[in-house]
């Protein structure tokens, strides 16, 4: 067993990284704040985890937390799921945190592919795990040229990605790391979310930090930044939308995963934000499906 | 003699002076001087290696000259020197008022959008954003170069060579362009293709009144483009002159071994 973290011995650095590489992630994320949406280089470092896993938001909340930080990890939404409780743990044990599924009570937020459906608030800081931070590099494989691109603001490029989507789907199909342009000056990969989570970037109250480990960039939304969805004048940028509500909570408004329950082809919708869900559960709404054994997932065995 | 005609009159287009380009101790191409006119053709010829391609590559804004200035008469700073310009000045005038078309597509294009997103990019890249209005540029584009409108989402890949080769033609009309930029653009093309690909070429040259440099090694497609033409060896330009005129009666003796060697069936 590992001592605690404020225990007179430790065998490792509180937060698991060491203070020089804290203080060099946490200048660059002061440098991405100040310029929104670029992407920062900093010199990311191994992780205990793979890269893919979240090794970039896993660098931006060891040098952000402290011990009276409340710490949420969600992976797709979900709480509950393999990644998000490893990584939940892995702050737990290295920097002595209290942790939450609750997202009003939660300081940091680390997540994977999805916002929180409650509105964050400002002092709430969520930190994104990002694959590719380079929007424009599906069309153009060279670093060199894409700086440039950047520097001098030439996204005509990322509209050919648009425009062969609406040659093919007759509509702008791309779902996930919908492209996004920061405060009217730099593009910005918004990391794999679902578009139906593009609005939520805009003007928001919290802190926004992407941190990409494999491609060694950090990029930043300062709150109450405008974050506008690409599109067309006549495709004018439009969220995914469902059919049914959720089928544990009722809900009509929150991102829904469908999910097959036998091979009968039935299948039900669900809010893929698994603490939204438990809450109006908990506050008495209902859906078709309530009492669901999905309802009930097996409570997390003691640390 | 005060019937002096219409194009020597104009502005130059385009003035190079001094062009000197060295690659270490090879010399690339040395003291080259023209000037272009607006809708002017200038035919570039010479063997492999004679520095035609450094030439057009010194001129186009891609490879910076070791000395001599490239003018050229830009829409928003008047003339100016392309390599004084700032660099996202210089990019943004490249997109604006060049076209630039490769010897082989690939070069050109991007093989993994479609040939239609390939002709409306220079307008994305231009602030474009009605789909339907780029859509249908796209199209009579196609048309206008004689491509078969319902491939228009097709990869550049499922094309042959000569369609390719159209499509890059499109994509670098397709903004109105005052100066087009051409290396060989009909090199690897069998010889009733490279027909209709040079009709089609001269026809739009004369409908849009382009100003065109054309490098080439093939004398014929020199003799039906070019209206004035640069005769290079060993990176100096050995005869300049109008093309009927160098073709007809070359006095350089290297002029002369070009024009004889042509074949003839």
């Amino acid at each position: 067993m590992n001592a605690g973290s404020n225990a007179p011995e430790r065998y490792y650095n509180y937060a698991y990284l060491d203070e020089q590489t804290k203080r060099m992630i946490r200048r660059a994320i002061l440098k991405a704040l100040a310029i929104p949406g670029y992407q920062v280089p900093f010199g990311s470092r191994e992780m205990p985890v793979p890269y893919g896993w979240g090794t970039g938001g896993i660098q931006l909340t060891a040098a952000l937390i402290g011990p009276d930080d409340v710490y949420k990890c969600i992976d797709q939404g979900a709480d509950d799921t393999t990644n998000a409780v490893s990584i939940r743990r892995f702050f737990a044990q290295v920097a002595d945190v209290a942790v939450t599924e609750d997202t009003g009570e939660a300081t940091i937020i680390q997540t994977r592919h999805r916002i929180p459906e409650k509105p964050l608030k400002a002092g709430q800081v969520l930190v994104f795990q990002v694959p590719q931070p380079e929007p424009l590099r599906g069309l153009e494989p060279r670093e060199t040229e894409t700086r440039a691109m950047h520097a001098y603001e030439e996204y005509g490029l990322q509209y050919v990605s648009l425009y062969e989507s609406v040659a093919t789907y007759g509509r702008i199909a791309s779902t996930v790391g919908y492209p996004t342009m920061i405060d009217e000056r730099y593009l910005m990969n918004p990391s794999p979310i679902p578009k139906f989570d593009n609005p939520k970037l805009d003007d928001n109250d919290a802190i926004l930090l992407f941190g990409a480990g494999r491609e060694k960039r950090i990029y930043a939304v300062p709150p109450n930044t405008r974050v506008r969805s690409l599109d067309f004048e006549d495709h004018p940028f439009e969220t995914q939308t469902w059919d049914d509500a959720c089928a544990l909570c009722g809900a009509g408004d929150s991102y829904l995963d469908e999910v097959v329950l036998d091979d009968a082809g039935q299948r039900m919708f669900v809010c893929s934000d698994s603490h939204y869900c438990a809450e109006r559960r908990a506050a008495g709404h209902a859906g078709p499906m309530a009492g669901h054994q999905l309802a009930t997932p097996e409570t997390e065995p003691a640390q | 003699m005060n019937a002096m005609p219409q194009a020597i009159q104009a502005a130059p287009l385009l003035r190079v002076s001094g062009l000197t380009k060295w690659y270490g101790q090879i010399i690339g191409c040395r003291d080259v001087a023209f000037e272009l006119r607006p809708g002017e053709v200038l035919g570039i010829v010479g063997e492999s290696g004679s520095g035609k391609t450094t030439l057009l590559n010194c001129i186009s804004g891609r490879l910076p000259p070791s000395s001599g200035s490239v003018e050229f008469d830009t829409a928003r700073f008047g003339l100016a020197d392309i390599y004084s310009l700032n660099e996202p000045d210089r990019r943004r005038m490249q997109r604006e008022e060049w076209g630039f078309v490769h010897q082989n597509p690939r070069d050109g294009l991007r093989m993994r959008a479609s040939g239609g997103a390939n002709v409306a990019e220079p307008l994305m890249n231009l602030g474009g954003r009605h789909y339907g209005k780029m859509r249908q540029a796209t199209i009579d584009w196609l048309e206008r170069v004689e491509l078969d409108t319902r491939r228009i989402d097709h990869k550049p890949r499922q094309f042959s060579g000569g369609m390719q080769q159209r499509i890059q033609v499109a994509r670098n009309l397709i903004h109105g362009p005052r100066l087009v930029f051409m290396d060989e653009p009909t090199g690897g093309l069998d010889v009733s293709v490279q027909a209709r690909l040079l009709d089609l070429l001269r026809e739009l040259v004369r409908d849009l009144d382009l100003a065109v440099i054309i490098v080439t090694h093939d004398m014929a497609v020199a003799r039906l483009m070019a209206d004035r033409l640069m005769v290079m060896k060993g990176g100096l330009v050995v005869e300049t002159g109008l093309t009927d005129q160098v073709l007809d009666d070359p006095q350089h003796p290297y002029s002369q071994l070009l024009v004889s060697s042509v074949l003839q069936i």
